[in-house]
């Protein structure tokens, strides 16, 4: 049960966000400037399916199933990983995914910022740097780690609710693939709507 | 030495923030919100909530900016250095305690926040949305605090930048001056 009351039936930070909208938006507007619009700039090494990746991984270190569950869900949408192995594999142990040496790197400084900030090592950004990662994507990393802390804390520090069924995180995950994070609800299909 | 190139002028936070002005914007905004914006709890007490946390990750930039914001606002320079030491004994309202309580579980993990210290929140008098905002003022300090640590940025050791950055966030809030800050010519 949620340590305070939140509008029923609304997962995860749904709950909290529609608690407080204010506050809500600028929560919006980060997640989408960092885990979307960002992957289009020109200096930008990330596309928006490793970006978010780097968001499932940091939610598993933290416990976070809500977050690691849909952010692994919008990974997966965007890197064509229908059954989830890969999303699956970078959470139980990335050094043996298939992905880039350089997101491996990256995703080595995103688990140290998620132990503490300090945690990074000049090593460990010059082995990223090696990769081939920039100045933009060592700070987009941290930054997204950094953000999730929060998020993570949002949502578990007021034990929000969230449902089991994977199902329910694929539909959603298509819908944010492709509009981005909004206030509109896309996790329950209307009833009767056209599919 | 900071892990990317940073404005030498703009320590910690202020450097991260000018540098990428996409991202900048909408933790300002959250940050002018949570700290300055309509509240039951007074910006003094919100900013102990965000030194506490800040002192709990070793932030020092963040615990110096916002303990020196908590004692301009509140008057005194004791009550934030006893919060930081121990939330019982300070000098702060049982309902206070609580919440603080409430920020150093969070700071730890979301999960690490139990109902017996919501419902003594509670007990004291805490609303929904002071717990609420509890809950978020430490997670947006816990992204803060691992931002500024995670890219090594500088923390001047000179008390003097402190009180000026005291003074700024109490006087101005947390929105970006019109025009940014005056870039360094050589």
């Amino acid at each position: 049960m949620p340590h305070i009351e939140l509008p029923a039936g609304l997962p995860g930070i749904r709950g909290p966000m529609a608690f407080s909208p204010e506050t809500a938006r600028p929560l919006n507007d980060l997640v989408n400037v960092l885990l979307r619009s960002n992957a289009h700039r020109f200096e930008s090494g990330l596309s928006e399916g490793e970006r978010e990746l780097i968001a499932t991984y940091v939610s598993s270190l933290n416990d976070c199933f809500f977050c690691q569950t849909i952010h692994g869900a919008v990974a997966s949408q965007h890197l064509g990983d229908d059954d989830w192995s890969l999303v699956n594999s970078v959470k139980c142990d990335y050094q043996q995914a298939a992905i880039s040496s350089k997101m491996k790197a990256l995703l080595t400084i995103a688990g140290s910022v998620q132990q503490g900030g300090k945690a990074v090592t000049p090593a460990q950004v010059e082995a990223a740097r090696a990769e081939g990662a920039t100045d933009h994507d060592v700070h987009d990393t941290v930054l997204i780690a950094a953000a999730f802390c929060m998020f993570n804390r949002y949502v578990d520090g007021l034990a929000t609710w969230a449902p089991e069924d994977p199902a329910l995180y694929k539909y959603r995950a298509q819908k944010v693939a492709e509009y981005g994070y909004t206030h509109e609800d896309h996790y329950m299909p209307t009833a009767g709507s056209p599919t | 030495m900071p892990h990317i190139p940073l404005p030498e002028q703009l320590p910690g936070i202020t450097g991260l923030l000018e540098n990428r002005l996409d991202t900048a914007q909408p933790i300002r905004e959250l940050t002018q919100l949570l700290l300055r914006g309509e509240s039951t709890l007074s910006q003094g007490e919100r900013e102990l909530i965000a030194a506490l946390v800040s002192s709990r990750n070793c932030t020092n930039f963040c615990e110096a900016a916002h303990t020196k914001a908590a004692d301009l606002l509140l008057g005194d320079d004791v009550t934030a250095r006893a919060v930081k030491q121990d939330i019982e004994t300070a000098p702060v309202s049982e309902k206070m305690k609580a919440l603080l309580q409430i920020a150093a579980f969070t700071q730890q993990s979301g999960k690490a926040v139990t109902p017996e210290a919501v419902a003594r929140a509670r007990e004291a008098g805490a609303t929904d949305r002071e717990i609420h905002d509890t809950v978020l003022i430490t997670a947006l300090f816990s992204l803060y605090n691992k931002y500024v640590d995670g890219l090594a940025t500088v923390a001047p050791a000179d008390p003097a930048y402190y009180q000026m950055l005291g003074e700024r966030i109490t006087s101005r809030g947390y929105v970006r001056p019109p025009g940014g800050y005056p870039v360094q010519t050589h």
